[in-house]
């Protein structure tokens, strides 16, 4: 469906986008996932023909889009702050790109009522844009997109200014509806629970380049490299050096998944792979330094005598009271040894 | 709006009842059929029909030349653009007279284009629309460009998306947000076209008189107060079903507009199109704006005995003549002063006149916004000759007063005040207000904190439009401004109005200087404009 081949963005000497490959498959939701500045955006843009690549290309259905303009690429365009034409109404914006498409008014009309329906807003179509509230004015942006039946659907921060339970629930609405319609969806967010939730496949993005593709789970399971762990929030990292199925960290020794890499590495202890152990003999002491209550389990903050602290997740009945020293064990399958970090 | 209202019945609604009293009810009787008398006279309607008509075409001209102009200043970054946004401001502070001139230098008799090609336009009409191009040619750029400058381009972007062409995204996204100042510009034109004066008189001969033309005429000339007044009360007819119908579409159309920095929006152009569109409006200004003002300049300096200084040495003593009081160069001095004290007349008066009109509504608050448009139609000629007849006397004695002069100019300037401010302080959105009233702020206080910081750019335009036309006024200012202390304008045309080449080289080379003034203004506002601006972001 969409080939990116060493796609290269510039602004000066800066490379915004830096030789970026990435395809999307029909009907599939990928998601690019990264901090600001990372290029995300410009990704988009450079899909839709906003932006003019300085070196790559761009494939829609296998063919070139260089010197295709914006409006005959057939991608649909959500902003990431809707930019809904304050001068139209509801159904004006919706409408819009039936009527450059030149659909009959008949046809616009009832469209526009199936798109409203679609997104939840009937009726809505004689509302001024400016009187909607944020989740309705995201409604209205993407049945605008949705309209012409674009061939990739390009959601730039889809739920960024929306509120949190808000968020969730449409996530879930617009990966049902993104499937009922076989719709083929390149997103970009900052937010990795959003990518997570929506994609069928998740791309880390740093300074212009991609650091990971794979499926939520694999990109979660297993971070590609240091960046990509902190980026996904996970803090549990420390300079290790492997042999065999031993780590020799900071923490102590670490047991790591069989075919590891072997030598000098950084390593990732998942905070669900870490469980409490009575203190004995000449293993390491650990000091419980705080414990985060968080519902459905714990967070303690673990320190040992010498080293950087850990972060584990555990159930109410397992975890140690403040204060308290404890000794540890780690799951093997939760210990990720991470590849190389130069961008 | 109690201070605007007081402004503008004091300085403005008296001093107009008082003409049409003395013209319409001499010795304290009404006399209506004056009006019908004077009316149905056919040189009087051949004066209207060509007045209505020569304001519609030379809008209409002006938009066709200026509109993409204003394009390029506000969507394209090039070398020297702040350079050359305040040379095409340079043609709408000079005096009407002088523009006259500068296009007879350049199409009339012995004129450039004669000289040449033998080419002469004065005969006709096209050198008058020519003209009122060349003077109302910043009118667009300003208005239009300094809104132009503020929209969103990923609305486009957003309408491409869809499917678009650059043109159809132009036309059904920024065309409509832009059409409340393309309209407020139309309209600023048409009024001025409509009440032309200088240029008229100057490239029109005896063939074309517009209303303002001929209400000096019979005012000055032939003595004859009672047909002026009924041509005033007729222009003050035309000029307020023009607003009314403005106000009325306007108040249709306007929306909360997406605004953002200026500088977010320009980039260089890209692409042959858009390099051929910067030639194209690069061109034209050179050719409808620099090259008159070019023949104006080299006519300051070619003496009888070749190029020189001369013009500009003798400006520097009396001449024998007795044509001044004050040697002709003070008369910069003058200007600036006059021109300082009617901009902040204006910005004061015309901001808060705005302010109120974004604040309220209602059918009173609209009359008022048509009301403050007023003086730019009515003639200016008129608002000097009521000066000098009602400020005279007790209660209101100003005739001895320095301020009188920046009063009439302010006047003037008022309007351009509003009309620059308005869009953009309706524009702003309410929220904001709110969100500031919210937090304890009152609604001087919110306008301070909320309004003024966005539309401080807007402020600054209007505060230079203001003193651009006090420097430029002249129908006003030639009634009431003393012997001793003469403007630059008036200086001029005093000049112009003497025989003898040494006049006419005179009155060039004060023209150049008046020229140079503003130009050097302009440029320290546009400096001003970025400084700050730049210190936001």
């Amino acid at each position: 469906m969409l080939r990116l081949d060493g796609a290269t963005v510039r602004f000066g000497a800066r490379a915004v986008l830096d030789a970026v490959d990435l395809e999307v498959a029909d009907q599939e939701t990928v998601c690019v996932l990264g901090p600001s500045g990372s290029g995300k955006s410009t990704l988009l843009r450079a899909v839709a023909g906003l932006q003019a690549l300085d070196a790559g290309r761009v494939l829609l259905d296998g063919a070139d889009q260089a010197g295709v303009p914006t409006h005959r690429r057939g991608v649909g365009l959500m902003f990431q702050d809707h930019q809904l034409f304050p001068q139209r109404d509801v159904g004006g914006n919706v409408a819009f790109g039936l009527r450059m498409r030149g659909d009959g008014k008949s046809e616009r009309a009832e469209r526009v009522r199936e798109l409203l329906d679609l997104v939840g807003l009937p009726g809505a179509g004689r509302r001024s844009v400016a009187a909607l509230s944020g989740g309705e004015q995201q409604r209205v942006a993407l049945a605008r997109a949705l309209a012409p039946r674009p061939r990739l659907l390009m959601l730039d921060e889809p739920l960024g200014q929306l509120d949190r339970g808000l968020r969730e629930r449409l996530v879930v609405e617009l990966r049902q509806l993104f499937g009922r319609l076989g719709t083929t969806v390149l997103a970009v967010t900052h937010d990795q629970g959003e990518a997570f939730a929506l994609a069928d496949r998740v791309v880390v993005m740093r300074d212009g380049r991609i650091a990971q593709s794979g499926t939520p789970v694999e990109v979660w399971r297993r971070p590609a490299s240091e960046f990509v762990a902190r980026f996904l929030g996970f803090d549990n990292v420390v300079p290790a050096r492997v042999t065999g199925t031993v780590a020799e960290t900071a923490w102590g020794e670490v047991p790591v998944p069989d075919g590891s890499p072997q030598g000098d590495r950084r390593l990732l202890v998942r905070p669900g792979g870490v469980r409490p152990v009575p203190a004995a003999g000449d293993a390491p002491a650990w000091t419980v330094e705080s414990w985060t209550f968080r519902g459905s389990h714990v967070v303690v903050r673990l320190r040992p005598a010498g080293g950087p602290p850990l972060e584990a997740e555990l159930p109410l009945r397992d975890a140690p009271e403040e204060g308290t020293e404890t000794g540890l064990a780690f799951r093997p399958e939760d210990v990720v040894v991470l590849g190389d970090d130069t961008p | 709006m109690a201070l605007p209202v007081a402004f503008f019945a004091v300085f403005f609604a008296w001093p107009v009842v008082s003409i049409v009293d003395r013209g319409l009810r001499p010795g304290g009787d009404w006399r209506f059929g004056r009006i019908g008398e004077t009316l149905s006279r056919p040189d009087i309607l051949d004066v209207l029909g060509f007045t209505a008509w020569q304001a519609l075409a030379s809008t209409g001209l002006t938009l066709l030349v200026a509109l993409p102009g204003a394009y390029v200043f506000a969507r394209f970054d090039f070398p020297g653009k702040s350079v050359l946004r305040a040379v095409v401001t340079v043609p709408f502070v000079l005096p009407t007279v002088l523009v006259g001139t500068a296009f007879l230098a350049l199409v009339g008799r012995n004129g450039l284009t004669d000289e040449l090609w033998g080419l002469r336009l004065d005969t006709g009409v096209w050198a008058i629309l020519l003209a009122h191009v060349f003077f109302n040619y910043a009118v667009v750029v300003r208005t239009v460009g300094g809104l132009w400058a503020q929209l969103d381009p990923r609305q486009e972007e957003a309408a491409r998306v869809l499917g678009a062409s650059r043109l159809t995204a132009w036309r059904t996204v920024t065309l409509p947000a832009l059409v409340p100042a393309v309209s407020a510009a139309a309209l600023m034109v048409f009024l001025f076209t409509f009440t032309s004066f200088g240029v008229v008189q100057i490239l029109g001969g005896d063939a074309y008189t517009t209303l303002e033309a001929e209400i000096y005429r019979q005012t000055a000339r032939l003595l004859d107060l009672p047909t002026a007044a009924v041509l005033t009360l007729v222009q003050f007819a035309a000029v307020g079903a023009i607003l009314g119908l403005h106000a009325w579409t306007v108040r249709r159309r306007e929306t909360a507009l997406r605004l953002v920095p200026p500088e977010r929006t320009a980039r260089r152009p890209r692409g042959a199109g858009q390099w051929a569109l910067l030639g194209g409006v690069l061109l034209s200004v050179a050719l409808l704006i620099l090259l008159p003002l070019g023949v104006l300049v080299e006519r300051s300096f070619a003496g009888p005995g070749g190029y020189g200084l001369g013009y500009y040495r003798a400006l520097g003593s009396l001449d024998e003549s007795g044509t001044f009081l004050v040697p002709p160069l003070e008369a910069i001095g003058n200007s600036l002063r006059y021109a300082l004290a009617a901009t902040a007349i204006a910005v004061v008066i015309g901001g808060l006149a705005a302010a109120a009109l974004t604040r309220r509504a209602g059918r009173l608050v609209r009359g008022f916004d048509a009301l403050l448009m007023l003086p730019l139609g009515v003639s200016a000629v008129t608002v000097g000759f009521g000066f000098l007849i009602t400020l005279d006397e007790p209660p209101l004695d100003l005739r001895a007063s320095w301020i009188l002069v920046p009063l009439a100019q302010a006047l003037v300037g008022v309007p351009f005040v509003v009309r620059t401010m308005l869009p953009v302080l309706r524009a702003v959105d309410e929220r904001l207000r709110e969100a500031a009233a919210v937090l304890g702020a009152s609604p001087w206080r919110a306008w301070r904190e909320v309004d003024l910081p966005l539309v401080r750019r807007a402020l600054l335009i209007a505060a230079g439009f203001a003193f651009a036309v006090s420097l430029g006024e002249f129908g006003a200012t030639v009634f009431i401004a003393r012997p001793d202390s003469p403007t630059l304008p008036v200086a001029v045309a005093r000049l112009l109005g003497r025989p003898g080449e040494l006049n006419y080289g005179q009155a060039m080379a004060l023209s150049t200087i008046l020229m140079v003034v503003c130009a050097v203004s302009l440029l320290l506002l546009e400096r001003l404009r970025t400084d700050r601006t730049s210190g936001e972001f």
